[in-house]
């Protein structure tokens, strides 16, 4: 009996975590190129979900059918911010660089709010409504495709940054920006490309959240303050550390919340990400 | 020289002052006396973060934890204990002293970003918790009694008393602003902010004095959200403790210019207006419209002027023709005595 | 006259994650004595000044300062106890005037204001930058810049000061001028150990030299003894 709620339990754990994760490779990326905290990561997700919602009530599209279009939309978003607003702040003072993307957070809500209402709004149906039972153990199956939509992501991310030339560009400007720039490398053009990927990451996660999730202006609040504790746990910049932590916050959160009480879950998640900056701030997988 | 600025800007201080006191003759309005005051608080709470998060350039995005703790230690000591938040309002800052002594000790450690996230979640963590006490009446949250009344309690029927009690506290929260910019310690909050290696060894302690600029702070901010449950008569986590108030307080302080005297207070007026206005025009509050254009405002901000604006006043005074550093800018050079 | 060291240096190690940078440093000041230390590239001189600063705690060996055991103080601990520092890469705070750069120093003696102003403003005439005291510090060219540093080291009223390549980058007359204000420090009757590459500048006013390699000591003498000492030639030679 408890052992069929334990597995239930980590089940819903691990298929959250791998979510979370998708979430944070975006925003480790962007640290790990330029060394910003993007305050409105959870923003781009947000935007992903109305992408998604948009598509299915205009278009009649599935959210999942509607995937690789919210990716090349978040992708030109992260561009578009990066061109705008991103690339004048590069050398000023950390401070400046808070006050951006955090006015930028602020800025996407409001514009959210303003062109789509403050209400909460669902996807009724789409192809993975449903729910799948394995024995005893029950979970969603948009919850289930969406695990495995993080785990195809990630793990098409860590290809491109590893066993492609443009993604070991990127990662070489990670490792060293001015190294990579005498190599011949154009900075400004991977800093570009790492907003373009890291939004299209967070589309991508809002898309596959859209299924199951509710969506609001203000939905990307409950996601990045998991997603700060995942990057921070993972160590900055580390994508294959973001994937771990992810499941482990993810796991963390249910089984505290199972065992704690679920209205502590964030207290207990939260206090992960305190333990973690004062313990080893670099986290799992960081640079020093 | 220096004593003629400082004449001036005395006179300037107390013409400000003056009107700031008069302008309630003018603006008998109810409602509109509500919006003056919801100036006043506002830039009191912004003054006060500035003090750390603009002097001594530690961004706190956690400071609803010390507003919070100052709103339920002055209700809660009245309601429990029948004290006055003449009392249960300093109790309060002290508490939220006591509380930004233990958060600053092991946060401090943590630098820029990592500092401005543990904040948050400081701030979060206490919210749930907050949320979940049956002592703290959790998410249904405190209403104060309606028995009494008087300047002995702070409880008023019209809105003029509570225009005045917030203009001294706003004047107070100012005044110890100014006494930390031009003592030692605002030169050392600086010096921290500019270059902490430098500062150490000049022998400057850099977790004593993070920990003096936090608990400042804290205890002027915990008198603000003591003033805000008198005035509201009732406060919940939502309230009080919200990252949204947190978020609130910084912007204030970052849109008018952080670091500088006054700049909160003119952040004050600019995101209170806008917030109020963009209301009243747009109808309902979810618009939306009061967030983009102070979102934009931020940005701007950011991008071309991370003095605030006023900051940026000081830029276009300074490259318009006639508008050399004589004039009483409020450059670096002058806001010292 | 005061005739014990005023620093004494015994066995000193620093290593970084098995790195080595400093090895068994041994050596003492004097009060008002001016050491040159020398040494090629990444021959450990800027860690040594880091572990007598408190920068850094060093991994064994001892550092007394007027006979009291100094070893892994913190850096405003070293500043209280009169160890002044400049840095390599000039550090100024630069939201501030020249004057109120050196105030801040000045203010670890007196916390007041006005006693501190008075201080800084003395300091800065002693470096020759009166004429800049309201400059924004971020507004000098860098050689003041450079000088701006030594005149808020010297408001801490230190009893040693360590400089960090004060002289890099400075033409002849500016290095000559550099010369002269580490000789008036001396006269002070405070100590200085400076970090140089700009041999024509310290050999001349230096009462010794210690020449660091490989992050050990290989010499100790007169600037005469030093110029002709065979392992310091092999040193910079590169063998």
């Amino acid at each position: 009996m408890t052992a069929d709620i334990l597995i239930q339990v980590l089940v819903s754990g691990l298929l959250i975590g791998l979510i979370y994760a998708l979430v944070a490779v975006g925003l480790t990326l962007i640290f790990g190129v330029m060394d910003i905290v993007n305050f409105a990561h959870g923003e781009f997700l947000m935007l992903g979900m109305y992408a998604s919602f948009w598509a299915f009530v205009l278009f009649a599209i599935d959210p999942i059918v509607a995937l690789p279009m919210t990716a090349l939309l978040l992708f030109a978003v992260g561009v578009i911010v990066y061109q705008t607003v991103i690339r004048r702040i590069l050398k000023a003072p950390m401070l400046s660089q808070i006050f951006a993307t955090f006015g930028l957070m602020i800025l996407l809500r409001g514009l959210a709010q303003f062109f789509w209402k403050p209400d909460h709004r669902l996807i009724p149906h789409s192809l993975v409504s449903g729910n799948i039972a394995l024995g005893p153990v029950q979970f969603g199956l948009p919850q289930f495709v969406a695990a495995l939509g993080a785990i195809g992501v990630t793990g098409a991310l860590w290809v491109f940054l590893h066993r492609t030339r443009l993604g070991t560009a990127l990662e070489a400007t990670a490792i060293d920006r001015e190294a990579a720039t005498l190599m011949g490398i154009d900075g400004q053009k991977m800093f570009a490309l790492a907003w373009g990927i890291g939004a299209a990451c967070a589309g991508l996660a809002g898309g596959l959240i859209a299924t199951f999730f509710p969506i609001f202006p203000e939905v990307g609040a409950n996601f990045i303050l998991i997603a700060f504790v995942v990057v921070v746990l993972g160590g900055f910049g580390s994508i294959t550390g973001a994937f771990l932590a992810g499941i482990i916050v993810g796991l963390i959160e249910v089984l505290g919340g199972f065992l704690v009480g679920p209205e502590y879950k964030t207290a207990i998640v939260l206090s992960l990400l305190l333990i973690v900056l004062l313990v080893r701030p670099r986290g799992l997988l960081g640079k020093a | 020289m220096t004593t003629m600025t400082q004449t001036r800007k005395a006179a300037a201080a107390a013409g400000l002052l003056a009107l700031a006191a008069l302008l309630p003759l003018a603006v008998t309005e109810p409602s509109q006396q509500n919006f003056l005051i919801l100036i006043l608080m506002g830039a009191q709470l912004g003054v006060a973060w500035n003090i750390v998060g603009g002097y001594a350039g530690q961004v706190s995005l956690g400071h609803a934890v010390f507003y919070g703790i100052g709103a339920y230690a002055s209700t809660m000591l009245l309601l429990t204990l029948g004290l006055s938040p003449w009392i249960g309002a300093p109790v309060g800052g002290l508490v939220a002293v006591l509380f930004a002594l233990a958060m600053g000790w092991p946060c401090f450690r943590l630098k820029g970003h990592y500092f401005a996230m543990a904040t948050i979640a400081v701030a979060e963590i206490v919210q749930v918790l907050v949320t979940n006490s049956d002592l703290l009446e959790g998410a249904v949250g405190l209403t104060l009694p309606m028995d009494r009344g008087g300047l002995g309690w702070l409880i008023f029927l019209s809105k003029l008393p509570y225009y005045y009690v917030a203009l001294g506290l706003l004047v107070l929260t100012v005044l110890a602003s100014w006494a930390i910019e031009r003592s030692h310690i605002g030169y050392y909050f600086r010096a921290i902010k500019d270059e902490p290696e430098a500062a150490r060894a000049l022998g400057v302690s850099l977790t004593r004095y993070k920990l003096i600029a936090l608990s400042v702070s804290a205890f002027l901010t915990a008198l603000g959200g003591s003033f805000y449950a008198q005035k509201e008569m009732f406060i919940d986590p939502g309230s009080v403790l919200a990252t949204s108030v947190s978020i609130k307080i910084a912007l204030i302080a970052i849109l008018g210019g952080v670091g500088r005297l006054l700049g909160p207070v003119l952040g004050a007026v600019i995101l209170i207006t806008i917030e109020e206005y963009s209301r009243t025009l747009f109808g309902s509050t979810g618009s939306g419209t009061d967030m983009i254009i102070y979102a934009t405002m931020i940005i701007l901000v950011a991008v071309f002027s991370p003095s605030g604006v006023l900051g940026l006043l000081g830029d276009l005074r300074r490259h318009l023709p006639g508008g050399g550093r004589t004039a009483a800018e409020p450059g670096k050079m002058e806001a010292r005595p | 006259m005061n005739t014990a060291p005023l620093l004494a240096v015994d066995g000193l190690g620093k290593a970084f994650q098995g790195l080595v940078a400093n090895r068994d440093i041994s050596f003492t000041v004097h009060h008002g004595e001016i050491i040159g230390l020398i040494g090629p590239n990444g021959a450990g001189k800027t860690t040594l000044f880091n572990c007598l600063a408190g920068f850094h705690t060093p991994t064994s060996g001892r550092i007394a300062f007027e006979g009291r055991d100094v070893t892994g103080s913190t850096p405003e601990a070293a500043a209280a106890l009169g160890i002044a520092r400049t840095f390599q890469i000039v550090r100024i705070f630069q939201s501030m005037s020249a004057l109120e750069n050196v105030m801040v120093g000045a203010m670890l003696r007196n916390k007041r204001v006005a006693a501190a102003r008075e201080r800084a403003e003395a300091e800065l005439s002693f470096v020759g930058l009166s004429h800049r005291a309201a400059v924004p510090a971020g507004d000098l060219t860098v050689s003041e810049q450079k000088r701006l540093e030594v005149a808020r080291a010297l408001a801490t009223e230190p009893k040693l000061i360590l400089l960090d390549e004060v002289m890099a980058g400075l033409n002849p007359t500016e290095v000559r001028e550099a010369s002269a204000l580490v000789h008036r420090i001396h006269l002070r009757g405070i100590a200085s150990i400076i970090v140089e590459h700009v041999m024509e500048g310290i050999m001349p006013i230096a009462h010794r030299m210690l020449v660091l390699d490989y992050g050990a000591k290989i010499a100790d003498g007169t600037p005469a003894e030093i110029a002709e000492n065979p392992a310091v030639i092999a040193a910079y030679l590169g063998e």
